[in-house]
C-alpha cells in the first residue's frame, strides 16, 4: 500500500507498461509526471529528456516511438495545443505513443493550478484533418495507473497515439493504492516478412499486427504526407481515400474493446453521465440522493472519452427519461450525449468552469 | 567511386525521377552526402536520414535506408528521439534554411547546446523553394523574394555562427560548387561525436536566382566559385569581406549528450542498489 | 467515521507536505480510507496554501472538504477564509503568533511558531510540530504512524529534528 498522487500513478503505470522514453517540458499541473520519469527512467535504463518546448517533446516522442520504444510525454492545456500538429503526424505516420494531458482551465494560459475538463474537444479535433483518436479519462489514482497501462496497449495495438485526459484534481489528488507487481500487455508479434515483401502500411498491418521500426533494417520511410502502402507520398485520389479509410478503421473495427464505460442502475428514470474528476462528485451525489430519498439514480461514467460509441451509449441510455450530464466545461460532452438519448428524454447539463471542482450539492440541486 | 555504388543508397525503383528543378543544388548536396556516407564505411542499415518540410527535406525519400520525413521545422527533435532510441544508428538531418532556422530555429540552437551526436546538413538556398520563393532567415538584406518584392529589409542569420555560439562541436561550410570539399566536410561531421553542422550554400535558379537576376544554375555556381574563400587562406579578416567563407569553421571537443546520459543511468542504478 | 481536516496557511510553511504525511500515516499505517488534495497559487513562497485530508472507513468520492471537522491555521488570512467552513462542534487549531482568533469557537490557540523557533532557531519544522499537536488534540492519528510517514518524506539528515518536532508538537498539544 502506498499514498500516491494521480500524476505519480500515471508515471508508475507508464513504467510498468514498459515506457522507456519520456520527453517533456515543465507545465503545471502535469510536471510531477516528468519529475517521476526523470528519477525512475534511468534506473531501468530508459531515457528521460527535457526538451526546449512541447513541440520538440512530442516530436522526440514520435521519433522514439517510430524507433520501437514505448514513448510518452505529459503536458497541460497550452502544451497540448502546441503538440497538436505532432499528434496529427503520429496519426498519419501510424506511430504509437502516449500523450498525457492533465487538464487545467483555459483558453490560453488560463488557470495553471485549477481544474477543468475543457480539452475534451481539443483532444478530439485539436489536430487538423479527418482522423481517429483515442482518449481515456481516469477518475482515481488507481485508474490513473491502470489507464496508462491500457493506453500503452491500445497505442501498440492500433499503431496510433493515445491521449490520457487526466485533470488537475485527479493528477494532484493522493489516495492509498496497491499497485500490481506486474502487468502483462499486448506486444506486436515479431515481423516474419523479409524487407522485400514488407510494406509498412499493408492492408493486414493496420492493427494487431507486426510492423517495423527504425533500426531494424527494413528501410522504412515515414512521412506526414498522405502516402501509399510503401510509405511514399501520393496524390492519387483512390490511394488518398484508402489511407484515410484505413485510419478510420482503426476505430470502427475495434470500437467494442476500445470503449470502456462504468455504470450502475441504468434502469432508473434519471441517469447522471460524467467522467474524470467530476464523476466523483456525480457518484457522491447519486449516493447522497439515494440515502435521502430511497430512490435509485442511474450513473454512467465514460472511461473512454474518444471514440464515442453511439450505438452502445444509445442502448445504455434507452430507459432514461432524464439524463444529467455533469462536466467541468461549457457542455462539450453534453452535445455528444444529446445525440444518443431518446427524443423525448430531458437533457440537463450541470457545468462548472470557474476552476473549482463541481460539488455534489450542485448536482443534487437538479436531481 | 563508381556510380553503381551510389545507387546502392538510392531508391531507384519507383522514386525517380525526383521532384527537384533542373539546375537545383540540392541534388549535389545529396550526392555529396551519399558519397560521404559510403566513404565513412556506413551501410544502408547503419543510417537514419531525417528531414523536415521543404525542397531539401525531400532528400530522405530518395535514400534507401530508414528515412524520416517529419513535420516542418521538426527534423532535429524527431531525430533526437531516433538517436536516443538507437544510439548505434548514424542519424543525419538534412533540411533547408527555412526549416532549420525559422520554424525550427529554437530546436537548432538547443540541439547544438545539448550536443547529442548527429550530423545536420543545412542546405541554404536563401529562400523558401517549395512554397515559391519567399524570403527566409538567410535571405540577405536588399535581396528580392516573393514576400520581399521591394527588397528584404531584415538582416540574415549566419547559421554557422549561431551553431558555434550555441555549443555545436563541429561547424563547417561549403557550397554546391565545391562538391568534393563538401563531401570531405560531411565525412568529418559524420565522424565527429556530437552535434555537427555542415552548411551547404546552394543555388535555387528557379526562384531566388531568377528573382535576383543571378542567371542560370551555371552562373550561380560560378558565383560560388568566384566569391568563396577558404578559412585556411584568410590571413587578414579584410580578405573575407563580401565572401562566402568555407571550410571547417569550428572543431572542438565537448561531452556528448548520450555519453553523459549513460553516466546518469549508471549513477541512478548504483543508487537503486544502495536503497 | 468520516472526518474532514484542513491545514491552511502560507506557501513555504510546508503544509502540503504535512497533509501528505498525515494522509500517509492514517491511510498506509492505520488502514483507513484517505484522500488528500491541495490548492495553491503560483507562488512557491508567501501565497495562500491549503491542503484537505479526508479520512473515512468507507470509500471517499468527492475529494474536497466541505464541512470541516478539524481546521488548522498558520496564517490570519487562512483563519479568516476558512473558519466559517468549520462545522458546529468542529475543532480549530491555530498558531497564536500568526493568528488572532475572532470566532466564538475559540478552539486551540497554540504557541507553535514561538516554541518551534525556541527549539530549532527557525520555523522550518513548524508543519511537523503542528501535526504532533493535532494528533494529540484530535486523536485523529497516532504519533507512531506520523513518525513512520515523516521518515518517508524528509531527508535522512533532518529526520532526527523532524521526529523531535513531532514530540514538541505533542507536548504543546498536551498543554505542556
Amino acid at each position: 500500500m502506498q499514498l500516491l498522487s494521480g500524476n505519480e500513478a500515471t508515471a508508475l503505470g507508464a513504467l510498468k507498461a514498459g515506457v522507456r522514453f519520456f520527453a517533456g517540458y515543465p507545465i503545471t499541473p502535469s510536471t510531477e509526471i516528468a519529475e517521476v520519469m526523470a528519477e525512475e527512467l534511468p534506473k531501468v535504463g530508459g531515457i528521460f529528456i527535457q526538451m526546449e518546448d512541447e513541440i520538440a517533446s512530442i516530436c522526440a516522442v514520435i521519433g522514439a516511438g517510430a524507433s520501437g520504444m514505448r514513448a510518452m510525454t505529459a503536458t497541460s492545456g497550452p502544451g497540448f495545443s502546441l503538440m497538436q500538429e505532432g499528434i496529427g503526424y503520429a496519426v498519419m505516420a501510424e506511430v504509437p505513443c502516449i500523450i498525457v494531458n492533465v487538464q487545467r482551465g483555459g483558453p490560453a494560459t488560463g488557470l495553471p493550478t485549477k481544474v477543468s475538463q475543457a480539452d475534451v474537444m481539443a483532444a478530439r479535433w485539436g489536430t487538423h484533418g479527418d482522423h481517429p483518436i483515442v482518449a481515456l479519462a481516469p477518475y482515481s489514482v488507481l485508474e490513473s495507473f491502470e489507464l496508462t497501462v491500457k493506453a500503452v496497449e491500445f497505442s501498440l495495438r492500433l499503431r496510433m497515439p493515445v491521449i490520457i485526459l487526466s485533470d488537475e484534481i485527479i493528477g494532484h489528488m493522493r489516495e492509498v493504492v496497491k499497485l500490481p507487481e506486474e502487468v502483462t500487455i499486448y506486444s506486436p508479434p515479431p515481423l516474419t516478412k523479409s524487407r522485400d515483401e514488407y510494406y509498412h502500411y499493408d492492408d493486414d498491418t493496420n492493427f494487431d499486427a507486426p510492423y517495423a521500426h527504425f533500426g531494424q533494417g527494413y528501410r522504412i520511410h515515414l512521412t506526414g504526407l498522405t502516402h501509399r502502402k510503401d510509405g511514399f507520398p501520393t496524390n492519387d485520389p483512390k490511394i488518398i481515400k484508402w489511407k484515410l479509410d484505413r485510419l478510420l478503421e482503426k476505430i470502427t473495427k475495434n470500437r467494442e474493446w476500445l470503449h470502456l464505460v462504468d455504470y450502475q442502475d441504468l434502469d432508473s428514470d434519471t441517469v447522471i453521465v460524467s467522467y474524470g474528476s467530476s464523476a466523483r462528485s456525480a457518484l457522491e451525489a447519486k449516493f447522497e440522493y439515494e440515502q435521502r430519498h430511497n430512490k435509485k439514480i442511474g450513473f454512467l461514467r465514460l472511461i473512454t472519452i474518444w471514440p464515442f460509441h453511439y450505438q452502445k451509449l444509445q442502448s445504455l441510455l434507452k430507459n432514461a427519461k432524464r439524463v444529467i450530464v455533469v462536466e467541468m466545461n461549457q457542455g462539450q460532452m453534453t452535445r455528444e450525449i444529446s445525440r444518443v438519448i431518446k427524443h423525448n428524454a430531458e437533457l440537463i447539463n450541470v457545468n462548472r468552469y470557474d476552476g473549482e471542482l463541481i460539488t455534489p450539492e450542485e448536482i443534487l440541486a437538479v436531481l | 567511386m563508381k556510380i553503381p555504388e551510389i545507387f546502392e543508397f538510392i531508391r531507384v525503383d519507383e522514386r525517380l525521377p525526383h521532384i527537384l528543378c533542373p539546375g537545383c543544388g540540392i541534388g549535389s548536396a545529396m550526392n555529396a552526402m551519399v558519397r560521404a556516407i559510403i566513404e565513412s564505411g556506413l551501410k544502408n542499415d547503419d543510417v537514419c536520414v531525417v528531414s523536415g518540410i521543404g525542397c531539401s527535406s525531400r532528400i530522405p525519400g530518395y535514400i534507401d535506408a530508414d528515412t524520416f520525413h517529419t513535420l516542418h521545422g521538426r527534423a532535429i527533435p524527431s531525430a533526437t528521439g531516433v538517436k536516443l532510441a538507437h544510439p548505434e544508428l548514424e542519424v543525419i538531418v538534412i533540411a533547408g534554411d527555412g526549416d532549420l532556422l525559422a520554424i525550427g530555429g529554437n530546436h537548432f540552437i538547443h540541439a547544438a547546446r545539448r550536443n547529442l551526436d548527429m550530423t545536420v546538413i543545412l542546405i541554404n538556398n536563401f529562400n523558401y523553394g517549395m512554397t515559391g520563393g519567399q524570403a527566409s532567415p538567410t535571405t540577405p538584406q536588399g535581396k528580392y523574394a516573393k514576400t520581399a518584392p521591394y527588397g528584404w529589409t531584415e538582416r540574415n542569420f549566419d547559421a554557422c555562427a549561431i551553431a558555434q555560439a550555441s555549443g555545436a562541436v563541429f561547424v563547417a561550410r561549403s557550397t554546391t560548387y565545391h562538391v568534393t570539399h563538401l563531401r570531405t566536410l560531411i565525412k568529418q561531421a559524420i565522424k565527429k561525436k556530437g552535434f555537427a553542422l555542415v552548411e551547404v550554400i546552394s543555388q535555387c535558379p528557379t526562384l531566388y536566382g531568377r528573382l535576383n537576376r543571378m542567371g542560370d544554375a551555371v552562373k550561380m555556381l560560378e558565383y560560388f566559385r568566384d566569391n568563396t574563400i577558404s578559412i585556411s587562406q584568410i590571413k587578414d579578416p579584410k580578405e573575407a569581406e563580401g565572401k562566402i567563407v568555407i571550410g571547417v569553421l569550428h572543431d572542438v571537443e565537448a561531452p556528448e549528450y548520450y555519453e553523459t546520459y549513460k553516466e546518469i543511468i549508471r549513477r541512478a542504478q548504483a543508487q537503486k542498489h544502495h536503497v | 467515521m468520516y472526518k474532514e481536516i484542513r491545514l491552511a496557511g502560507t506557501g513555504g510553511q510546508g503544509l502540503i507536505l504535512a497533509g501528505v504525511i498525515l494522509a500517509e500515516a492514517v491511510g498506509v499505517y492505520e488502514g483507513k480510507k484517505v484522500i488528500q488534495t491541495q490548492s495553491y497559487g503560483p507562488e512557491a513562497r508567501g501565497g495562500a496554501s491549503r491542503t484537505d485530508v479526508i479520512i473515512s472507513d468507507t470509500d471517499i468520492l468527492y475529494p474536497k472538504a466541505r464541512h470541516l471537522d478539524i481546521l488548522a491555521c498558520l496564517s490570519q488570512k487562512s483563519y479568516d477564509s476558512y473558519i466559517n467552513d468549520l462545522k458546529e462542534g468542529g475543532i480549530v487549531i491555530y498558531d497564536t503568533f500568526y493568528v488572532q482568533a475572532t470566532a466564538a469557537n475559540k478552539g486551540y490557540g497554540l504557541p507553535l511558531a514561538i516554541r518551534t523557533r525556541e527549539r530549532f532557531g527557525r520555523e522550518i519544522f513548524m508543519n511537523i510540530v503542528l501535526l504532533g499537536a493535532l494528533a494529540e488534540i484530535t486523536g485523529i492519528v497516532k504519533i507512531e504512524s506520523l513518525k513512520k510517514a515523516v521518515a518517508n518524506h524528509v531527508p535522512k539528515v533532518t529526520l532526527e529534528h523532524n521526529l523531535k518536532a513531532l514530540e514538541l508538537g505533542s507536548e504543546i498539544g498536551r498543554g505542556k
